[in-house]
């Protein structure tokens, strides 16, 4: 039993059939749970009064946008390396998703800008990152659009996948070069303690791990989506030639 | 390898349309910005480096479709492809044939337009030595673009869409050098890392064009 059985697409139509039902559950309560408590059981900031909670849908959003990226990044190796269709497949279900996170953090950010900064938009190397991500994601997208053959597509938008992370990592590097910041710094590390006060924390916390559970929920669909879509069309050319 | 770069320069400058048109659209482009922001010298002073910059990286784009499109039709790639030549050197031949015909000349045309937009006289050889090392890189990551898009029909829409997301590293850098320059800071940090960003795509590109070329042909 390992993990490379769910490459056949009939096993992994049949977990993912039974996973789905739960997951679906699992990410409305949690984003319920957390959206609600952080929109009505959490005391205003006291600086920026209740614009602070924004940060339950900026942070997850954000954080989900950059880490989509990086599973289309290891589905298109794990497609590249052993040629699993499901790979390549999941990897096309993830992009759409990860241009909505990364819309949603932009959003969101713009949203609270507005009144904290008094700008919607600025020039800041974070913000401008992300308007780059965005960029990425829309050739990654309009690539698969464009090359008819399933196969070619899925080699080709990996191929990009590969040396779009490379470019987008530099690219994230050298905006810091090019213009000084207005985005405050990392402060949710793994690492160290956080400095968020722990009303805020742990419904942020379930916010981020219901945009997960979400993002599992709908990569699943989509994937199960997009393996019917060819298994029909194969039937209709089947069809056609009889 | 040799005789694939040669054919290359060759069929670029003797064909006609491709060799030229890049520089007069980087001269037609340089000219509509003092239209645009109006005539004043301070202003175009202090915008130079970055039209420039744009402006060049703008015209780089325009004669990518070219680099596999005509070969591809004819199947002159094929033959190249199952030729003894490995494809990484074949696609280093391309890009290196497109430098020669697009990269050079827009980074010797650049300094006669810098006198126009009033370009400080301190920039000048920055800016010469930050394009002449920075459209290499344009052009390898632009052969990576035309090999992933050459076997889609109409393609040029979407390469620029897959290539000028790659090409901000480079605008940010090489912008910057000049900038430095002008400004009276010392450009010689943001060169380097200029440089080894053009070493990155050098030994990374090929390799990553050579998949995507194979990936078409099969």
């Amino acid at each position: 039993m390992s993990l490379w059985e769910y490459a056949n697409p009939v096993k992994f139509m049949a977990l993912s059939g039974r996973i789905l039902p739960s997951a679906t559950l699992l990410s409305a309560a949690l984003l319920l749970t957390g959206l609600v408590w952080g929109f009505f059981f959490t005391a205003d900031d006291y600086k920026q009064g209740s614009t602070v909670k924004i940060i339950f849908l900026h942070v997850p959003a954000a954080l989900m946008a950059i880490n989509i990226w990086l599973m289309m990044l290891v589905a298109s190796l794990v497609w590249l390396v052993r040629r699993h269709h499901v790979s390549a497949l999941a990897a096309r279900a993830a992009a759409p998703i990860g241009i909505t996170m990364t819309l949603i953090a932009l959003f969101t950010g713009a949203i609270w800008g507005k009144p904290m900064w008094g700008t919607y938009w600025a020039w800041d190397p974070r913000l401008t990152s992300f308007m780059i991500l965005f960029v990425f994601y829309l050739g990654y997208l309009a690539l698969w659009q464009a090359v008819e053959d399933d196969d070619t597509a899925a080699d080709l938008t990996s191929i990009l996948c590969m040396v779009g992370s490379v470019f987008a990592l530099l690219s994230r590097y050298a905006v810091n070069l090019w213009n000084q910041g207005l985005h405050q710094g990392a402060t949710l590390t793994a690492t160290k303690e956080s400095p968020i006060d722990g009303s805020y924390y742990y419904p942020l916390l379930i916010c981020i791990v219901g945009f997960i559970c979400l993002f599992v929920t709908l990569v699943l669909l989509r994937t199960r989506m997009h393996i019917r879509l060819r298994r029909s069309r194969a039937v209709l050319a089947r069809e056609a030639t009889r | 390898m040799l005789a694939l770069f040669k054919r290359d320069i060759l069929l670029a400058v003797r064909s006609g349309g491709g060799f030229g048109l890049a520089l007069a659209f980087f001269l037609i482009l340089v000219m509509f910005v003092p239209f645009g922001v109006g005539p004043d010298r301070a202003v175009l002073a202090r915008i130079a480096p970055g039209i420039l910059w744009i402006g060049a990286l703008l015209a780089c784009l325009l004669s990518l479709d070219r680099v596999f499109q005509l070969d591809a039709e004819d199947g002159t790639l094929e033959a190249l492809a199952t030729s003894p030549i490995p494809l990484t050197g074949l696609v280093s031949a391309k890009a290196a044939a497109h430098w020669i015909t697009t990269g050079l000349p827009l980074t010797l045309a650049s300094a006669p337009l810098g006198y126009l937009l009033g370009l400080p006289v301190e920039g000048y050889i920055w800016l010469i030595a930050s394009l002449g090392v920075g459209t290499v890189s344009l052009s390898f990551i632009g052969t990576f673009g035309a090999a992933i898009t050459v076997g889609i029909k109409r393609g040029g829409l979407l390469l620029s869409l897959l290539v000028l997301p790659l090409y901000i590293p480079t605008l940010i850098l090489g912008a910057q050098v000049v900038t430095r320059a002008v400004t009276g800071q010392s450009p010689v940090a943001s060169l380097a890392l200029l440089s080894g960003l053009t070493l990155l795509t050098l030994a990374l590109i090929p390799a990553a064009a050579a998949m995507a070329l194979r990936a078409n042909l099969r």
